[in-house]
């Protein structure tokens, strides 16, 4: 009978903790760990060294301290009087502002712009490709200033639109007025007004939300809604009896006519600028910093947002568009139901990070003086306070939570169109 | 029956295709008059062209050159064509272009930029084009010590002993992994080129200065600015960013955890943020991170900045092009018995960054765009200087030269990089299509 031996026992040594690749792997890792800790730790000593040095614990205090700063863009009531903190919300709100109206209006230009680049009219497919080269190959920054330098250099001053012998005149029958300090827009005013709902009384962080808005806002959700039930009735009907009655007025009068009712009564009307004084009055006021930094950021992010809608297009195979012509689809429809759709699929993934590039890239509205979170935070706040360590990590903080933010969002968005594959 | 129809019995000789098909009619029509929409279209391009060249060529071509400010400037226009607005003023950029270009580098020493970038086209010619002489990558090793030597001057026995320690390590390396395994040889070369710099070399450094002083004169930071400043940072900023990048990119792929783990935090990090705060950190927060007392150049902390920033975007474009290897590479090599390093450079690397050509190159051209961003912290790059120009009394107000003039520069640059990344494309592209 013969008798099982054991397989020698292997006895641990030093050495197989780097020339053993079961151990090796961990080795390395706590090594790793090891030294990025250290110089971690190595910083933060020499922070704390430095600021005890300066005298300047770290502390978030100076943001309930009045700012002592006028912000002229903003959405929210402010005065001077404010803390820092809510200067810093209003950049923050400013700083929303001008991502969203930048990312639609790039967004409008870009797509627009992708699809004339493959035009087959020679002449509007090379336009379009300098534009494209022109604006991807010169810094954004030189945009924005550039943008902002046509606004106060070419544009007429106040001034310039009063007595007899006005050398510039309003737009639109006297409602849009285009000045180098900005443009002023009709705004909305309601003579019986519902008034506002204000939240979180006299903090920091206090707003008010226009009860008119909310309403109108109901009336367009709900009109929506009524005019989909009627389009979805209409389908079924076609789909029993063939015949699709006509309701488009239905569709178009369950959301005009509620909302005519409400403006009528809530005494809608315009307020329009007008030149008192030294300078416009009444209407709604576009900064020129506003007007330049979202001009050049969606006209600089339109050009890479073409060639991504470009390349999205032509990564849709020749086949594709064939078959559809075989189907017998004429050019419209076929863009519109068979090239877009799987375009789309291509085309979201890198038009996020444009969207993120262009949020990022409102951080240079410093340059021009519009106060978004890197004017009041970053700028005027760490002037006054001294406080860099906390205003830049507060800043950081916000953008990287912001653009995560977004990136989730258009992510959650791409998985749910995505192609669900074997 | 038979003698009222009529069959052809010859061939009809072939007629010349009409000639609204052919030539530049017929290249006329397919193009641009195709259909109304095209037609219509073409007319309205057409206008815009018109309109667009009417106003820019004149005011281009039909301009004034020599002049000490900008009224004086409007005042010749009027008097040679009748009227001042409309004819470009380049006044400006004569009296400026040196300015732009140098910044406030001191004027007898343009020389050292001017042969730094010259020497640039040598180094860099042997990694970009092939068919150039072997015998310039001698150059392309030197060049990293010879570019700080040019810019800021001073002894050239710094950038000697920067070199001793790189070949220290090297040394070690080859002499130690044959004894001590590779794992060691690297712990070790890294320690002996530490040692080197930072106890070994200073000693040598002054004593050498002292005894064979051979030294350029030497130019503070504070000078440096315009185009060159810009070039600079650029530069530096790129042969940095793309082996700390792929190094990234290796580590958010790796299996071990801890190292998958910093890399995604870094990169996530970096790409969250805007670079305008980044260089925040450097010019104010910097300092506060090292030891008390550490003094230390704002050119050098924005090009870590810059360089951090631009190799977390690096990182993400090589993952791409590491991911869209196929499996099969990967287990090719483990099947050839390659280990981890020799796999990545002679299988995975050299097929995942081709594929990752375009997006490297525009992430340089966004790297190098990005470099006008440090006037906002106060440098004088081009674009600082043109703020200092317009606030000057004699050119306040004039702006399309100066931006024109600018935009000329980067575009020159980053439009030839972009197409240098397609020519490589093509070169390199092995797929048969």
């Amino acid at each position: 009978m013969s008798t099982l031996t054991d397989p020698r026992k292997e006895s641990f040594s030093v050495s197989m903790l780097i020339y053993d690749t079961r151990y090796r792997s961990t080795t390395i890792q706590i090594f790793v760990l090891v030294l990025v800790l250290m110089v971690v730790f190595w910083l933060i000593r020499n922070t704390a060294q430095n600021l005890s040095d300066l005298g300047k614990p770290i502390e978030f205090g100076f943001l309930l301290e009045p700012s002592s700063y006028d912000i002229n863009q903003r959405l929210l009531d402010y005065s001077s009087r404010d803390t820092h903190l809510r200067a810093s919300l209003l950049g923050l709100l400013n700083t929303f502002v001008v991502a969203f109206l930048g990312c639609i209006t790039a967004l409008i230009l870009g797509v627009l712009i992708g699809v004339a680049r493959l035009s087959k009219n020679w002449l509007v497919a090379r336009i379009m490709t300098v534009y494209v080269e022109m604006f991807r190959n010169v810094p954004v920054l030189l945009w924005i200033v550039l943008a902002m330098a046509i606004m106060i250099e070419s544009l007429p001053t106040p001034k310039a639109f009063r007595g007899e012998n006005a050398t510039a005149s309003m737009y639109f029958s006297d409602s849009v007025a285009i000045t180098n300090r900005g443009i002023y827009i009709p705004e909305p005013l309601f003579s019986n007004s519902l008034g506002n709902l204000s939240f979180l009384g006299d903090s920091s962080v206090r707003f008010d939300i226009s009860l008119d808005l909310m309403l109108i806002i109901a009336v367009l959700i709900a009109g929506f809604w009524t005019s989909s039930r009627i389009n979805s009735w209409a389908s079924k009907t076609q789909n029993e009896t063939g015949i699709r009655p006509t309701v488009w007025y239905w569709r178009l009068s369950v959301v005009l006519l509620p909302l005519l009712v409400v403006l009528y009564y809530t005494g809608f009307h315009l307020g329009y600028p007008a030149l008192k004084g030294f300078n416009f009055q009444g209407g709604t006021y576009l900064r020129n910093s506003l007007i330049a930094l979202w001009l050049a950021l969606s006209l600089y992010t339109a050009a890479f947002i073409a060639e991504n809608v470009r390349a999205g297009i032509l990564a849709i195979s020749k086949g594709q568009s064939e078959a559809a012509a075989s189907l017998g689809l004429r050019p419209g429809p076929t863009m519109n139901l068979v090239i877009l759709p799987q375009a789309l699929r291509v085309i979201i993934p890198p038009l996020i990070s444009q969207f993120l590039n262009l949020t990022k890239n409102s951080s240079l509205a410093i340059a021009v003086g519009y106060m978004d979170i890197t004017g009041t935070l970053g700028g005027i706040t760490l002037n006054q306070t001294g406080r860099e360590l906390e205003a830049i990590l507060m800043m950081m903080l916000i953008y990287l939570s912001v653009s995560l933010t977004i990136s989730a969002l258009m992510n959650w968005y791409n998985n749910s169109v995505k192609l669900v594959e074997r | 029956m038979s003698d009222t129809s009529f069959v052809r019995q010859e061939m009809l000789s072939e007629q010349p295709a009409p000639a609204s098909s052919v030539g530049f009619l017929g290249w006329i029509k397919n193009n641009l008059f195709s259909t109304w929409f095209n037609s219509i279209l073409t007319v309205i391009a057409l206008g815009f062209v018109w309109y667009i060249l009417a106003g820019v060529l004149p005011w281009t071509f039909l301009s004034v050159w020599n002049a000490g400010s900008l009224s004086e400037c409007r005042e010749i226009a009027r008097q040679v064509w009748g009227e001042s607005h409309g004819h470009a003023c380049w006044a400006v950029i004569n009296d400026r272009w040196i300015q732009l270009l140098f910044g406030f580098y001191p004027s007898h020493l343009y020389w050292r930029p001017i042969l730094a970038f010259v020497l640039l086209g040598f180094a860099l010619a042997p990694v970009l084009f092939p068919q150039s002489s072997r015998k310039l990558l001698i150059l392309s090793g030197l060049y990293p010590f010879i570019l700080p030597w040019l810019m800021w001057g001073g002894s050239i026995w710094s950038p000697i002993m920067a070199l001793i320690g790189f070949v220290m390590g090297y040394l070690a390396i080859k002499n130690l992994s044959e004894r001590i395994g590779q794992l060691g040889a690297i712990f070790s070369s890294i320690f002996a080129a530490f040692l080197w710099w930072l106890l070994i070399g200073p000693v040598f450094v002054d004593l050498l200065s002292a005894n064979i002083p051979i030294a350029l004169e030497s130019v503070a930071s504070r000078d440096f600015g315009g185009f060159v400043l810009a070039l600079l940072i650029g530069i530096v900023a790129i042969v940095c960013s793309l082996p700390i990048g792929i190094i990234l990119a290796l580590g958010r792929q790796s299996d071990l955890i801890i190292v998958k783990a910093f890399s995604v935090a870094f990169i996530e990090f970096i790409r969250g943020v805007p670079l305008i705060t980044l260089l925040f950190v450097a010019s104010l927060l910097l300092n506060l991170f090292l030891p008390p007392g550490t003094e230390f150049d704002i050119i050098l902390r924005v090009m870590i900045m810059v360089t951090l920033f631009s190799s977390a975007y690096m990182a993400e474009v090589i993952r791409g092009g590491l991911a869209a290897l196929p499996k099969g590479q990967y287990e090719g090599a483990d099947s050839l018995g390659l280990d981890y390093w020799q796999a990545q450079r002679l299988i995975i690397m050299p097929q995942a960054l081709k594929v990752s050509i375009p997006g490297i190159v525009s992430t340089f051209i966004g790297l190098f765009k990005d470099t006008t961003l440090v006037s906002i912290i106060g440098l004088m790059d081009p674009l600082g200087l043109s703020q200092g120009i317009r606030a000057n009394a004699e050119w306040n107000g004039i702006y399309w030269e100066l931006f024109a003039f600018i935009a000329l520069l980067f575009f020159v640059v980053c439009f030839s990089m972009s197409r240098y990344s397609m020519y490589l494309e093509r070169k390199l592209q092995t797929d048969h299509r």
